[in-house]
Protein backbone atom coordinates (compact mmCIF):
# COMPACT_ATOMS: atom_id res chain seq x y z
CA UNK A 1 0.00 0.00 0.00
CA UNK A 2 1.43 3.37 -0.99
CA UNK A 3 2.25 5.37 2.06
CA UNK A 4 0.81 8.85 2.39
CA UNK A 5 2.55 11.20 4.76
CA UNK A 6 1.53 14.83 5.09
CA UNK A 7 2.76 17.48 7.46
CA UNK A 8 0.85 20.62 8.35
CA UNK A 9 3.42 23.13 9.50
CA UNK A 10 4.56 26.71 9.60
CA UNK A 11 7.92 27.76 8.17
CA UNK A 12 9.04 29.68 11.24
CA UNK A 13 7.83 27.29 13.92
CA UNK A 14 10.51 25.32 15.80
CA UNK A 15 7.88 22.68 16.67
CA UNK A 16 7.02 22.22 13.02
CA UNK A 17 10.71 22.10 11.99
CA UNK A 18 11.38 19.38 14.61
CA UNK A 19 9.11 17.08 12.67
CA UNK A 20 10.60 17.96 9.30
CA UNK A 21 14.09 17.29 10.61
CA UNK A 22 13.04 13.92 12.05
CA UNK A 23 11.32 12.87 8.82
CA UNK A 24 14.31 13.97 6.72
CA UNK A 25 16.80 12.21 9.01
CA UNK A 26 14.82 9.02 8.48
CA UNK A 27 14.45 9.53 4.76
CA UNK A 28 10.65 9.64 4.89
CA UNK A 29 8.93 11.33 1.93
CA UNK A 30 6.12 13.65 2.82
CA UNK A 31 3.93 16.37 1.46
CA UNK A 32 4.32 19.65 3.30
CA UNK A 33 1.38 21.97 3.77
CA UNK A 34 2.15 25.50 4.96
CA UNK A 35 -0.39 26.93 7.37
CA UNK A 36 -1.18 30.60 7.79
CA UNK A 37 -1.57 30.72 11.56
CA UNK A 38 -3.65 33.89 11.31
CA UNK A 39 -6.05 32.07 9.04
CA UNK A 40 -6.00 28.37 9.86
CA UNK A 41 -7.23 25.97 7.23
CA UNK A 42 -10.39 23.90 7.74
CA UNK A 43 -8.24 20.79 7.38
CA UNK A 44 -5.96 21.80 10.26
CA UNK A 45 -8.95 22.53 12.46
CA UNK A 46 -10.42 19.17 11.50
CA UNK A 47 -7.23 17.24 12.23
CA UNK A 48 -6.35 19.05 15.46
CA UNK A 49 -9.65 20.21 16.92
CA UNK A 50 -8.37 20.15 20.52
CA UNK A 51 -5.37 22.47 20.14
CA UNK A 52 -5.81 23.87 16.61
CA UNK A 53 -2.02 24.06 16.23
CA UNK A 54 0.80 22.95 14.01
CA UNK A 55 2.51 20.59 13.56
CA UNK A 56 0.05 17.88 12.62
CA UNK A 57 1.26 14.72 10.92
CA UNK A 58 -1.16 12.85 8.72
CA UNK A 59 -0.20 9.24 8.05
CA UNK A 60 -2.47 7.34 5.69
CA UNK A 61 -5.28 9.70 6.61
CA UNK A 62 -4.81 9.45 10.38
CA UNK A 63 -3.84 12.68 12.18
CA UNK A 64 -1.35 12.98 15.04
CA UNK A 65 -0.81 16.21 16.97
CA UNK A 66 1.66 17.42 19.63
CA UNK A 67 5.27 17.42 18.47
CA UNK A 68 6.71 15.01 21.07
CA UNK A 69 3.85 12.55 20.42
CA UNK A 70 4.58 12.86 16.69
CA UNK A 71 8.31 12.30 17.25
CA UNK A 72 7.61 9.12 19.22
CA UNK A 73 5.28 7.95 16.46
CA UNK A 74 7.84 8.65 13.75
CA UNK A 75 10.48 6.68 15.66
CA UNK A 76 8.16 3.70 16.10
CA UNK A 77 6.91 3.70 12.51
CA UNK A 78 10.08 4.35 10.50
CA UNK A 79 12.92 2.35 11.98
CA UNK A 80 15.88 3.70 9.90
CA UNK A 81 18.29 6.02 11.70
CA UNK A 82 16.92 5.79 15.22
CA UNK A 83 16.85 9.16 16.97
CA UNK A 84 15.77 7.84 20.35
CA UNK A 85 18.26 5.80 22.43
CA UNK A 86 17.76 2.03 22.26
CA UNK A 87 18.33 1.39 25.97
CA UNK A 88 15.14 1.91 28.06
CA UNK A 89 16.96 3.82 30.80
CA UNK A 90 18.70 6.13 28.36
CA UNK A 91 15.38 6.59 26.61
CA UNK A 92 13.76 7.56 29.91
CA UNK A 93 16.53 10.13 30.44
CA UNK A 94 16.11 11.48 26.90
CA UNK A 95 12.35 11.79 27.45
CA UNK A 96 13.06 13.62 30.70
CA UNK A 97 15.26 16.18 28.95
CA UNK A 98 12.81 16.63 26.08
CA UNK A 99 10.05 17.29 28.62
CA UNK A 100 12.25 19.60 30.69
CA UNK A 101 13.04 21.55 27.57
CA UNK A 102 9.42 21.89 26.49
CA UNK A 103 7.99 22.60 29.95
CA UNK A 104 10.65 25.04 31.06
CA UNK A 105 13.56 26.05 28.82
CA UNK A 106 12.02 27.00 25.53
CA UNK A 107 9.38 29.17 27.09
CA UNK A 108 11.79 30.72 29.61
CA UNK A 109 14.20 31.72 26.85
CA UNK A 110 11.39 33.08 24.66
CA UNK A 111 9.88 35.06 27.54
CA UNK A 112 13.24 36.44 28.60
CA UNK A 113 13.74 37.93 25.15
CA UNK A 114 10.29 39.50 24.98
CA UNK A 115 9.98 40.55 28.64
CA UNK A 116 9.09 44.11 29.49
CA UNK A 117 11.73 46.20 31.29
CA UNK A 118 10.38 45.61 34.78
CA UNK A 119 10.24 41.82 34.38
CA UNK A 120 13.37 41.51 32.26
CA UNK A 121 15.85 40.77 35.03
CA UNK A 122 13.80 37.99 36.60
CA UNK A 123 12.96 36.45 33.22
CA UNK A 124 16.62 36.51 32.16
CA UNK A 125 17.61 34.86 35.44
CA UNK A 126 15.06 32.10 34.96
CA UNK A 127 16.19 31.50 31.40
CA UNK A 128 19.84 31.48 32.45
CA UNK A 129 19.07 28.87 35.10
CA UNK A 130 17.55 26.65 32.42
CA UNK A 131 20.53 27.10 30.12
CA UNK A 132 22.84 26.36 33.02
CA UNK A 133 21.00 23.09 33.61
CA UNK A 134 21.28 22.18 29.94
CA UNK A 135 24.96 23.11 29.96
CA UNK A 136 25.43 20.72 32.90
CA UNK A 137 23.71 17.89 31.07
CA UNK A 138 25.65 18.44 27.87
CA UNK A 139 29.04 18.49 29.69
CA UNK A 140 31.67 17.40 27.17
CA UNK A 141 29.37 15.56 24.77
CA UNK A 142 29.16 16.74 21.19
CA UNK A 143 25.37 16.40 21.18
CA UNK A 144 22.79 15.60 23.84
CA UNK A 145 22.42 12.34 21.93
CA UNK A 146 26.15 11.60 22.27
CA UNK A 147 28.18 11.46 19.07
CA UNK A 148 25.11 11.60 16.91
CA UNK A 149 22.18 14.01 16.80
CA UNK A 150 19.31 12.58 18.82
CA UNK A 151 15.84 13.45 20.00
CA UNK A 152 16.90 15.91 22.67
CA UNK A 153 19.03 17.85 20.18
CA UNK A 154 16.09 18.06 17.80
CA UNK A 155 13.75 19.20 20.58
CA UNK A 156 16.23 21.76 21.91
CA UNK A 157 17.08 23.17 18.50
CA UNK A 158 15.11 26.30 19.37
CA UNK A 159 18.06 27.29 21.55
CA UNK A 160 20.61 26.47 18.88
CA UNK A 161 18.99 28.49 16.11
CA UNK A 162 15.89 30.51 16.95
CA UNK A 163 17.18 31.89 20.24
CA UNK A 164 20.43 33.03 18.70
CA UNK A 165 18.55 34.96 16.00
CA UNK A 166 16.02 36.33 18.48
CA UNK A 167 18.54 37.52 21.04
CA UNK A 168 20.31 39.47 18.32
CA UNK A 169 17.10 41.17 17.25
CA UNK A 170 15.98 42.15 20.75
CA UNK A 171 19.48 42.80 22.08
CA UNK A 172 19.61 40.16 24.79
CA UNK A 173 22.75 38.20 25.55
CA UNK A 174 21.36 34.97 26.88
CA UNK A 175 23.40 32.32 25.06
CA UNK A 176 27.00 33.45 24.74
CA UNK A 177 30.22 31.43 24.47
CA UNK A 178 31.44 33.05 27.68
CA UNK A 179 28.38 32.17 29.73
CA UNK A 180 27.64 28.73 28.29
CA UNK A 181 30.64 27.45 26.34
CA UNK A 182 29.43 23.86 25.87
CA UNK A 183 25.93 24.90 24.84
CA UNK A 184 27.26 27.55 22.47
CA UNK A 185 29.60 25.07 20.80
CA UNK A 186 26.74 22.56 20.57
CA UNK A 187 24.56 25.14 18.87
CA UNK A 188 27.21 25.72 16.20
CA UNK A 189 27.71 21.98 15.65
CA UNK A 190 24.00 21.29 15.46
CA UNK A 191 23.04 23.95 12.96
CA UNK A 192 26.07 23.00 10.91
CA UNK A 193 24.91 19.40 10.43
CA UNK A 194 24.03 18.72 6.79
CA UNK A 195 20.39 17.63 7.06
CA UNK A 196 19.65 20.01 9.92
CA UNK A 197 20.90 23.18 8.24
CA UNK A 198 18.83 22.54 5.12
CA UNK A 199 15.71 22.30 7.23
CA UNK A 200 15.96 25.43 9.30
CA UNK A 201 14.02 28.58 8.43
CA UNK A 202 15.90 31.17 6.35
CA UNK A 203 17.72 33.35 8.87
CA UNK A 204 16.86 36.69 7.26
CA UNK A 205 13.19 35.77 6.99
CA UNK A 206 13.16 34.92 10.69
CA UNK A 207 14.85 38.24 11.49
CA UNK A 208 12.09 40.08 9.61
CA UNK A 209 9.46 38.12 11.55
CA UNK A 210 11.04 38.91 14.92
CA UNK A 211 11.67 42.55 14.02
CA UNK A 212 8.03 42.99 13.05
CA UNK A 213 6.95 41.57 16.38
CA UNK A 214 9.39 43.86 18.19
CA UNK A 215 8.04 46.90 16.38
CA UNK A 216 4.44 46.03 17.09
CA UNK A 217 5.18 45.58 20.79
CA UNK A 218 6.51 49.14 21.13
CA UNK B 1 13.89 -9.21 40.35
CA UNK B 2 15.30 -8.68 43.85
CA UNK B 3 13.15 -6.35 45.93
CA UNK B 4 16.01 -3.96 46.60
CA UNK B 5 16.66 -3.54 42.87
CA UNK B 6 13.54 -1.43 42.48
CA UNK B 7 12.75 1.46 44.77
CA UNK B 8 10.01 4.04 44.46
CA UNK B 9 10.06 7.36 46.28
CA UNK B 10 6.50 8.51 46.66
CA UNK B 11 3.76 10.20 48.63
CA UNK B 12 0.37 8.65 49.45
CA UNK B 13 -1.51 11.74 48.37
CA UNK B 14 0.12 12.13 44.97
CA UNK B 15 -1.80 11.05 41.87
CA UNK B 16 1.51 11.05 39.97
CA UNK B 17 3.01 8.52 42.37
CA UNK B 18 -0.14 6.44 41.98
CA UNK B 19 0.58 6.16 38.27
CA UNK B 20 3.95 4.56 38.92
CA UNK B 21 2.53 2.21 41.56
CA UNK B 22 -0.30 1.04 39.30
CA UNK B 23 2.23 0.28 36.56
CA UNK B 24 4.44 -1.68 38.97
CA UNK B 25 1.37 -3.57 40.18
CA UNK B 26 0.30 -4.45 36.64
CA UNK B 27 3.72 -5.95 36.03
CA UNK B 28 3.81 -7.64 39.47
CA UNK B 29 7.14 -6.00 40.25
CA UNK B 30 8.45 -6.39 43.78
CA UNK B 31 9.64 -3.00 44.93
CA UNK B 32 10.65 -1.07 47.99
CA UNK B 33 8.43 1.91 48.66
CA UNK B 34 9.71 4.96 50.52
CA UNK B 35 7.09 7.43 51.67
CA UNK B 36 8.27 11.02 51.43
CA UNK B 37 6.76 13.39 53.93
CA UNK B 38 7.48 16.18 51.51
CA UNK B 39 5.34 18.84 53.19
CA UNK B 40 7.69 18.61 56.12
CA UNK B 41 11.00 17.75 54.52
CA UNK B 42 12.47 15.96 51.52
CA UNK B 43 14.87 13.06 51.96
CA UNK B 44 18.51 13.20 50.89
CA UNK B 45 17.82 10.44 48.42
CA UNK B 46 14.98 12.38 46.81
CA UNK B 47 17.04 15.55 46.48
CA UNK B 48 19.94 13.58 45.06
CA UNK B 49 17.81 11.53 42.65
CA UNK B 50 15.73 14.40 41.34
CA UNK B 51 17.87 17.50 41.82
CA UNK B 52 16.09 19.51 39.13
CA UNK B 53 12.46 19.16 40.24
CA UNK B 54 12.88 17.68 43.76
CA UNK B 55 9.54 15.89 43.35
CA UNK B 56 7.99 12.45 43.63
CA UNK B 57 7.63 9.97 42.07
CA UNK B 58 11.22 8.87 41.55
CA UNK B 59 11.90 5.34 40.40
CA UNK B 60 15.33 3.96 41.18
CA UNK B 61 16.11 0.77 39.27
CA UNK B 62 19.50 -0.86 39.85
CA UNK B 63 20.71 2.49 41.22
CA UNK B 64 19.49 4.36 38.13
CA UNK B 65 17.09 7.14 39.13
CA UNK B 66 14.39 8.51 36.86
CA UNK B 67 11.49 10.89 37.29
CA UNK B 68 8.31 12.25 35.69
CA UNK B 69 5.40 9.88 36.21
CA UNK B 70 4.50 9.08 32.60
CA UNK B 71 8.16 8.60 31.69
CA UNK B 72 8.41 6.16 34.61
CA UNK B 73 5.30 4.30 33.44
CA UNK B 74 6.73 3.96 29.92
CA UNK B 75 10.02 2.73 31.34
CA UNK B 76 8.23 0.12 33.45
CA UNK B 77 6.30 -1.01 30.37
CA UNK B 78 9.47 -1.33 28.30
CA UNK B 79 11.63 -3.08 30.89
CA UNK B 80 9.12 -5.58 32.29
CA UNK B 81 8.03 -6.58 28.82
CA UNK B 82 6.88 -10.07 29.77
CA UNK B 83 4.06 -8.65 31.89
CA UNK B 84 0.76 -7.32 30.47
CA UNK B 85 1.37 -4.37 28.12
CA UNK B 86 0.56 -0.90 29.38
CA UNK B 87 0.90 1.03 26.13
CA UNK B 88 -1.13 -0.24 23.15
CA UNK B 89 0.79 -2.27 20.57
CA UNK B 90 -0.28 -0.28 17.52
CA UNK B 91 1.80 2.90 16.98
CA UNK B 92 -1.25 5.02 16.14
CA UNK B 93 -3.09 3.86 19.26
CA UNK B 94 0.06 4.63 21.24
CA UNK B 95 0.13 8.12 19.77
CA UNK B 96 -3.54 8.59 20.73
CA UNK B 97 -2.87 7.44 24.31
CA UNK B 98 0.14 9.76 24.56
CA UNK B 99 -1.80 12.67 23.07
CA UNK B 100 -4.62 12.43 25.62
CA UNK B 101 -2.19 11.88 28.49
CA UNK B 102 -0.37 15.05 27.48
CA UNK B 103 -3.71 16.87 27.27
CA UNK B 104 -4.59 15.72 30.78
CA UNK B 105 -1.27 16.87 32.23
CA UNK B 106 -0.89 20.09 30.24
CA UNK B 107 -4.47 21.33 30.10
CA UNK B 108 -6.99 19.42 32.21
CA UNK B 109 -5.12 18.94 35.48
CA UNK B 110 -3.94 22.58 35.58
CA UNK B 111 -7.59 23.68 35.64
CA UNK B 112 -8.13 21.46 38.68
CA UNK B 113 -5.10 23.13 40.26
CA UNK B 114 -6.53 26.54 39.34
CA UNK B 115 -9.73 25.62 41.17
CA UNK B 116 -7.79 24.36 44.20
CA UNK B 117 -5.74 27.52 44.55
CA UNK B 118 -8.30 29.97 43.17
CA UNK B 119 -9.10 32.79 45.53
CA UNK B 120 -12.05 34.42 43.79
CA UNK B 121 -15.38 32.95 42.74
CA UNK B 122 -14.88 33.95 39.09
CA UNK B 123 -11.54 32.19 38.85
CA UNK B 124 -12.97 29.08 40.48
CA UNK B 125 -15.99 29.09 38.15
CA UNK B 126 -13.77 29.44 35.09
CA UNK B 127 -11.61 26.54 36.30
CA UNK B 128 -14.66 24.33 36.75
CA UNK B 129 -15.94 25.23 33.30
CA UNK B 130 -12.58 24.23 31.83
CA UNK B 131 -12.61 20.94 33.70
CA UNK B 132 -16.11 20.22 32.43
CA UNK B 133 -15.09 20.99 28.86
CA UNK B 134 -12.15 18.64 29.24
CA UNK B 135 -14.36 15.87 30.58
CA UNK B 136 -16.60 16.15 27.52
CA UNK B 137 -13.53 15.65 25.33
CA UNK B 138 -12.34 12.74 27.44
CA UNK B 139 -15.79 11.11 27.34
CA UNK B 140 -15.57 11.24 23.55
CA UNK B 141 -11.98 9.98 23.61
CA UNK B 142 -13.06 7.07 25.76
CA UNK B 143 -15.56 6.01 23.11
CA UNK B 144 -12.88 6.05 20.41
CA UNK B 145 -10.06 4.46 22.43
CA UNK B 146 -11.98 1.74 24.24
CA UNK B 147 -13.68 0.53 21.04
CA UNK B 148 -16.56 -0.78 23.10
CA UNK B 149 -14.41 -2.38 25.79
CA UNK B 150 -14.06 -1.68 29.50
CA UNK B 151 -11.03 0.63 29.55
CA UNK B 152 -9.25 3.24 27.44
CA UNK B 153 -6.69 0.47 26.95
CA UNK B 154 -9.29 -2.12 25.90
CA UNK B 155 -9.91 -5.21 28.00
CA UNK B 156 -7.26 -4.23 30.51
CA UNK B 157 -6.07 -1.01 32.12
CA UNK B 158 -3.59 0.81 29.93
CA UNK B 159 -1.53 3.98 29.72
CA UNK B 160 -4.38 6.44 29.37
CA UNK B 161 -6.45 4.73 32.07
CA UNK B 162 -3.50 5.19 34.43
CA UNK B 163 -2.82 8.77 33.28
CA UNK B 164 -6.39 9.85 33.93
CA UNK B 165 -7.57 7.42 36.61
CA UNK B 166 -5.00 8.63 39.14
CA UNK B 167 -6.98 11.89 39.38
CA UNK B 168 -10.28 10.29 40.41
CA UNK B 169 -9.55 10.92 44.10
CA UNK B 170 -8.75 14.60 43.50
CA UNK B 171 -11.81 14.81 41.28
CA UNK B 172 -14.04 13.64 44.13
CA UNK B 173 -12.41 16.15 46.49
CA UNK B 174 -13.03 18.89 43.92
CA UNK B 175 -16.67 17.87 43.54
CA UNK B 176 -17.20 18.00 47.30
CA UNK B 177 -15.38 21.32 47.67
CA UNK B 178 -17.26 22.92 44.80
CA UNK B 179 -20.62 21.30 45.57
CA UNK B 180 -20.74 20.12 41.97
CA UNK B 181 -20.91 16.92 39.99
CA UNK B 182 -18.16 16.58 37.42
CA UNK B 183 -18.31 12.88 36.64
CA UNK B 184 -21.94 11.81 36.45
CA UNK B 185 -24.16 9.28 34.78
CA UNK B 186 -25.97 12.02 32.91
CA UNK B 187 -23.05 14.22 31.84
CA UNK B 188 -20.32 11.61 31.41
CA UNK B 189 -21.99 8.20 31.37
CA UNK B 190 -19.07 6.23 29.93
CA UNK B 191 -16.47 7.86 32.18
CA UNK B 192 -18.72 7.37 35.19
CA UNK B 193 -18.90 3.63 34.66
CA UNK B 194 -15.23 3.48 33.70
CA UNK B 195 -14.29 5.22 36.95
CA UNK B 196 -15.95 2.48 38.96
CA UNK B 197 -14.26 -0.27 36.97
CA UNK B 198 -10.90 1.48 37.22
CA UNK B 199 -11.14 2.01 40.97
CA UNK B 200 -12.00 -1.65 41.59
CA UNK B 201 -9.26 -3.03 39.36
CA UNK B 202 -6.84 -5.27 41.21
CA UNK B 203 -3.84 -3.13 40.27
CA UNK B 204 -5.54 0.02 41.55
CA UNK B 205 -7.85 -0.60 44.47
CA UNK B 206 -5.28 -0.85 47.27
CA UNK B 207 -3.95 2.57 46.19
CA UNK B 208 -7.23 4.48 46.38
CA UNK B 209 -7.19 7.06 49.17
CA UNK B 210 -10.19 7.97 51.24
CA UNK B 211 -11.75 11.18 49.85
CA UNK B 212 -11.98 12.86 53.26
CA UNK B 213 -8.36 12.01 54.04
CA UNK B 214 -7.34 13.56 50.71
CA UNK B 215 -9.48 16.63 51.34
CA UNK B 216 -7.87 17.09 54.72
CA UNK B 217 -4.43 16.83 53.18
CA UNK B 218 -5.47 19.44 50.63
CA UNK B 219 -6.42 21.81 53.44
CA UNK B 220 -3.06 21.25 55.12
CA UNK B 221 -1.33 22.04 51.83
CA UNK B 222 -3.36 25.22 51.34
CA UNK B 223 -2.64 26.30 54.92
CA UNK B 224 1.07 25.71 54.55
CA UNK B 225 1.34 27.61 51.26
CA UNK B 226 -0.67 30.49 52.67
CA UNK B 227 1.58 30.57 55.73
CA UNK B 228 4.63 30.68 53.48
CA UNK B 229 3.24 33.69 51.59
Amino acid sequence: MAEEVKLFGMWGSPFSRRIEIALKLKGVSYEYIEEDLQNKSPLLLKYNPVHKKVPVLLHNGKPIAESIVILEYIEETWKTNPIWPADPYERAIARFWAKFFDDKCGLAAWNACWAEEKEKEKAMEEASECLKTLEGELKDKKFFGGDKVGMVDIVAIFIAFWLRVLQEVVGADLLTPEKFPALFKWSEELVGCPIIKENLPPRDRLIILFRARLESSK
Amino acid sequence: MAKSDVKLLGAWSSPFVMRARIALNIKSVDYEYQEENWLVSKSELLLKSNPIHKKVPVLIHADNPMCESLIIVQYIDEVWSSGPSILPSDPYDRATARFWSAYIDDKWFPSMIAFFWGQEEDAKKAAIAQMEEGLVLLEEAFGKCSKGKAFFGGDRIGFLDIAFGCFLGSLRVTEKAGGIELLSETKTPSLSKWAERFSSDIAVKELISDTDKLAEFGKKLQAKMTANN
